[in-house]
C-alpha cells in the first residue's frame, strides 16, 4: 500500500517549487468552476426566487424537479452536454467539445438546479417574514424578488458555495466534455483521475490534497466575507 | 384633495403633487366574512371607514381584530360579502400605509430601508434623500440613518416602520397594536405621528390593548368580538359606557376570550 | 450592478473561458490510454509542434470510445489498436486510410506467488487456460477498449469461456487499463495490459510479468485520418501532416527512441513505401 506521508511529500513538494504544470492546472480548475458557478448563479437566483414567491402553474413540478436534479449524476451531465456539442450534435457547428467552454457549460448545468434548490428555500423562510410588507407596497413581482435575493444575499453564499464545491470535485462530467488534453482541458481532478489511472498514486493523492486546501481556503475566504458583512448588517 | 398643514403632508411632500389620483375613503365593508378551513374567523361584519380621525380597533385575544385590518388592507380577499375603497373592488395602489405589531425590517440600513420603500412608491431617486431626511426626523432617528434597521431597539424599530408607512402619504393607514411592549418615549412618538396624520386628514385604524392610549387616540371605538362587530361608538360615549354586553365585560376586565 | 453591466461581464466571463478556442491551429487525436499513461505522447509531440505550429490535443480513452468518437466527428485524427475495428472504421468511410505506425506487446502480469502456476509460460493459451483451472482471480476491462477485445480473443483461442464466470473469479471493471490495474493489484487478479503501460505504471505492488513473447501477443498500433467527406468539420490538412509525420522517419525514430527505465516502450513499423 502507498505511503500516505509520500502523498502529502508530494502535495508540498508541488507547491512550494511553484510546479508551473500544476499552476496551469489549478488556475484552468478555477477559472472553470467560478464561471460555470457564475452563469450558474445567474440563472439559479432568480429561478430559485421564482419558485419560492411566484404564482404560476407547474410551480410545484418545477421544484420536484430542480430538488432531484441536485443528485444529477456528473457522468450523466457529461454525456448529455457531449451529445449535444459533439460534431454530430445539434449543436456540433459550434465547435465547442473538448474546450473549456464545454466544460463550463456541463458544470453550470450540474450547479444550477443546486442554486436554485437553496436559493428557493432562503428565499421562501424569508419571505414568511417580509411577505405581508412587500405585498403592501405593491411590489412588482420581479422587484419583490429583487429584495428578497438582495435581503438574503448572506444565505444565498452558502448556496453559491454548495455549488462551487459540487463544481469543483466532480470530475465525471470534465473529464467527458473537456477531454483531459494537456494544457487544454486538463484540470484538477481530471489530472487526478489520470495519475490514478498511471498508478501514480502518491502524485494523485497530492493533488487531491492540494484540491482540498484550494477549497477549504476557498469557503473559508468566502465566509469570513460573509461573517464581516452580516455582522454589518444583523450585528 | 385635502387641507394640508403649513409645512406640508405628513410624510413631508410639501411641494410635490399626490401621486395618486383620487381617493381610497370611504372604505365600506358590507357583510363581509372570511373563513379559513371551514373556520368561520370573521362573520357578517359592516362597518364604514371615513373622515380624517382615529377608528380604534377593541377586543380579546383571537376576535379577529388583526384579520379585519389585514382585509381593510386588502392583503386578505373575503370569502364572503364586499369591501369597497371609494367604490373601487382595490384599494388604490400605496394609499394604505400597515404597521406591523412585530416590525418587518429589511436587512439593510435605516436608510436603505426607506429608500426601498420611497422606491416602490415611485419617487425619483434625486427626490428620495431629502424626504428620508424628513422621515427620520419625524421618527427622531436622525442619528440611526446608517445603522442596520435589525440592530435598532425595538422602539426605533416600530418608530421606523410607522415613518416607512407614512412615507406613501397614504389616506388611510392600519396600525396593528404598534405599541405593544414599547417603551413610554417611542410610544409617545409614534402617538404623536398618528396625531400629526390625522391633522393632515389621513384616517387611521389602530388595534391596541392599550385602555390608557384608546383614549388618548380614538375618536370612535369598533368593538369586535368572536368574528363579530359587537358596536361602533363614538369615543366619549363607549369609554363613558359600552353599548354592547360583550365590550362591557371586556371593559370591566371579565372578558377573556 | 446594473443589467447592461452584468451582461457585458456574463459575455466578458464568456469569451474567457472560450478563448481557447479561438482559433484552430490544433487537431484533435482520438487515442488510447495506453499511449497517454505510458508518456508518449509528452516525449513525442512537442517535436512535432515545434517545426509545424500545429498543436495535437489528445482525448485517450478506450479504443472503442475513441472510434465512436471519431464516428460522431470529434476528432481529425483516430490512433489506436484494435486492427479489425480499425478497418471496419475505414471501410465504413468513417476513416480515409489505415496504416501502421508502432506495436509492442501484451503481457499477463499477476501476484508474485502466480497461484495458477503460470509464471514463465511463452504459450498465453495455455496460461488462460490454467487461470481457468483453478480459477484464479483474472481483472478483465470489460471496457470494449483495444485491450479488452484481444483479450477476448485471446480465451476464445483458448476454448475458455470466462462471460459465464463474470461475478466469481473473472471479474470486469468496466475501466481503463490503469484503474484495471489498480483494481489488479488490490485483490490479487492476473491481468492483460500492453507492455507500455505496465512499464510506466506506479503502482506494481508485487506484481509480475508471468506471461509474455506469444505472436498472439502482438499488439499493433494503427493511424487513420478522419474522412473530411463525412465529417465536414474535420482539419484534413492538418491532420494529414501530422499522419505523415508520424509515419517519416523522423517521427519513426522519435518513438523509438521513447524509453522509461531503459526499455523501449513502442517499436515503430510504419511501412517505408506508405511513405513520402
Amino acid at each position: 500500500m502507498q505511503d500516505f506521508g509520500a502523498a502529502f511529500a508530494e502535495a508540498f513538494r508541488l507547491i512550494v517549487s511553484g510546479d508551473a504544470a500544476l499552476m496551469e492546472i489549478v488556475l484552468l480548475s478555477l477559472r472553470v468552476t467560478f464561471t460555470a458557478v457564475f452563469f450558474a448563479c445567474l440563472i439559479g437566483l432568480p429561478l430559485g426566487a421564482a419558485l419560492a414567491v411566484g404564482r404560476f402553474p407547474g410551480r410545484g413540478a418545477i421544484t420536484v424537479f430542480v430538488n432531484a436534479l441536485m443528485g444529477l449524476p456528473p457522468v450523466v451531465v457529461g454525456l448529455v452536454v457531449y451529445m449535444m456539442l459533439s460534431a454530430a450534435g445539434p449543436l456540433g457547428v459550434l465547435q465547442l467539445l473538448y474546450t473549456p467552454t464545454a466544460m463550463v457549460i456541463a458544470q453550470t448545468i450540474l450547479v444550477t438546479p443546486i442554486v436554485a434548490a437553496l436559493t428557493r428555500q432562503v428565499v421562501a423562510d424569508l419571505n414568511a417574514e417580509y411577505d405581508e410588507y412587500l405585498r403592501s407596497l405593491y411590489l412588482p413581482r420581479g422587484r419583490m424578488m429583487a429584495t428578497l435575493l438582495w435581503d438574503a444575499r448572506h444565505s444565498l453564499l452558502t448556496a453559491a458555495l454548495a455549488g462551487l464545491g459540487r463544481a469543483f470535485a466532480e470530475v465525471g462530467a470534465v473529464m467527458i466534455v473537456g477531454g483531459n488534453i494537456n494544457h487544454v482541458t486538463r484540470v484538477m481532478t481530471t489530472a487526478i483521475a489520470l495519475e490514478t489511472s498511471r498508478g501514480e498514486l502518491a502524485l494523485a493523492l497530492g493533488l487531491g490534497i492540494i484540491l482540498v486546501v484550494m477549497s477549504v481556503t476557498i469557503n473559508a475566504a468566502l465566509m469570513s466575507v460573509r461573517h464581516t458583512a452580516e455582522r454589518h448588517v444583523h450585528a | 384633495m385635502r387641507d394640508l398643514p403649513v409645512d406640508g403632508d405628513v410624510s413631508g411632500n410639501a411641494a410635490g403633487p399626490r401621486r395618486r389620483d383620487g381617493e381610497t375613503l370611504p372604505v365600506v365593508l358590507d357583510q363581509v366574512g372570511y373563513a379559513a378551513r371551514d373556520a368561520a374567523l370573521i362573520g357578517d361584519l359592516s362597518l364604514t371607514l371615513e373622515g380624517a380621525d382615529v377608528t380604534v380597533l377593541m377586543g380579546p385575544n383571537g376576535a379577529g381584530k388583526s384579520l379585519t385590518l389585514r382585509l381593510i388592507a386588502g392583503l386578505l380577499k373575503p370569502t364572503s360579502g364586499t369591501i369597497r375603497w371609494a367604490g373601487r373592488e382595490t384599494p388604490l395602489r400605496h394609499s394604505v400605509g400597515l404597521v406591523f405589531q412585530r416590525p418587518v425590517m429589511l436587512r439593510r440600513t435605516v436608510r436603505a430601508n426607506l429608500d426601498h420603500a420611497l422606491a416602490a412608491y415611485g419617487v425619483p431617486r434625486g427626490a428620495r434623500a431629502e424626504r428620508i431626511a424628513h422621515l427620520l426626523s419625524l421618527a427622531q432617528l436622525e442619528d440611526r440613518g446608517e445603522r442596520p434597521a435589525r440592530v435598532l431597539s425595538a422602539g426605533e424599530q416600530q418608530r421606523l416602520s410607522m415613518v416607512r408607512a407614512l412615507a406613501a402619504d397614504p389616506d388611510l393607514l392600519l396600525l396593528d397594536e404598534p405599541t405593544a411592549s414599547l417603551d413610554p418615549q417611542s410610544t409617545a412618538i409614534i402617538e404623536g405621528l398618528v396625531h400629526r396624520a390625522a391633522d393632515a386628514g389621513v384616517k387611521t385604524v389602530l388595534v391596541t390593548h392599550q385602555r390608557g392610549q384608546a383614549r388618548r387616540m380614538a375618536g370612535e371605538v369598533a368593538f369586535i368580538h368572536r368574528g363579530r362587530l359587537t358596536e361602533v361608538t363614538p369615543a366619549r360615549r363607549f369609554f363613558d359606557r359600552p353599548q354592547s354586553d360583550a365590550a362591557r365585560a371586556y371593559m370591566a376586565g371579565e372578558l377573556l376570550v | 450592478m446594473k443589467p447592461i453591466k452584468a451582461l457585458a461581464f456574463a459575455a466578458g466571463l464568456l469569451a474567457f473561458a472560450g478563448s481557447a478556442a479561438a482559433e484552430d491551429t490544433f487537431i484533435i487525436v482520438q487515442s488510447t490510454t495506453s499511449t497517454q499513461n505510458s508518456g508518449l505522447y509528452d516525449a513525442l509531440l512537442p517535436g512535432f509542434t515545434d517545426k509545424t505550429g500545429i498543436e495535437v490535443r489528445v482525448v485517450a480513452v478506450g479504443t472503442g470510445q475513441a472510434i465512436k468518437n471519431a464516428r460522431n466527428c470529434d476528432g481529425d485524427v483516430l490512433l489506436v489498436h484494435a486492427k479489425p475495428a480499425e478497418e471496419k472504421f475505414v471501410a465504413d468511410g468513417y476513416g480515409v486510410s489505415r496504416a501502421d505506425v508502432m506495436y509492442n506487446d501484451f503481457v499477463i502480469v499477476g501476484p508474485a506467488d502466480d497461484p495458477a502456476g503460470i509464471a514463465g509460460a511463452s504459450d498465453v493459451g495455455a496460461a488462460l487456460g490454467a487461470i481457468g483451472e483453478v480459477q484464479a482471480p483474472f481483472a478483465s476491462r470489460g471496457d470494449d477498449s483495444g485491450t479488452h477485445k484481444k483479450e477476448l480473443s485471446l480465451w476464445a483461442a483458448a476454448a475458455v469461456d470466462p462471460a459465464s464466470a463474470s461475478g466469481t473469479w473473472y471479474r470486469e471493471t468496466g475501466s481503463g487499463m490503469g484503474a484495471t490495474l489498480n483494481t489488479a493489484v488490490g485483490m490479487g487478479a492476473y491481468t492483460i495490459t500492453d507492455r507500455a503501460t505496465w512499464i510506466a505504471f506506479g503502482n506494481k505492488g508485487d506484481f509480475e510479468i508471468h506471461v509474455e513473447g506469444d505472436a498472439a501477443l502482438f499488439n499493433q498500433y494503427g493511424v487513420i485520418a478522419v474522412n473530411p467527406e463525412k465529417c465536414p468539420n474535420v482539419r484534413a490538412e492538418k491532420a494529414q501532416s501530422f499522419i505523415d509525420w508520424l509515419l517519416s522517419q523522423e517521427g519513426q525514430q522519435e518513438i523509438a527512441d521513447y524509453t522509461r527505465d531503459g526499455q523501449q516502450l513502442f517499436f515503430p513499423n510504419a511501412d517505408p513505401a506508405k511513405v513520402n
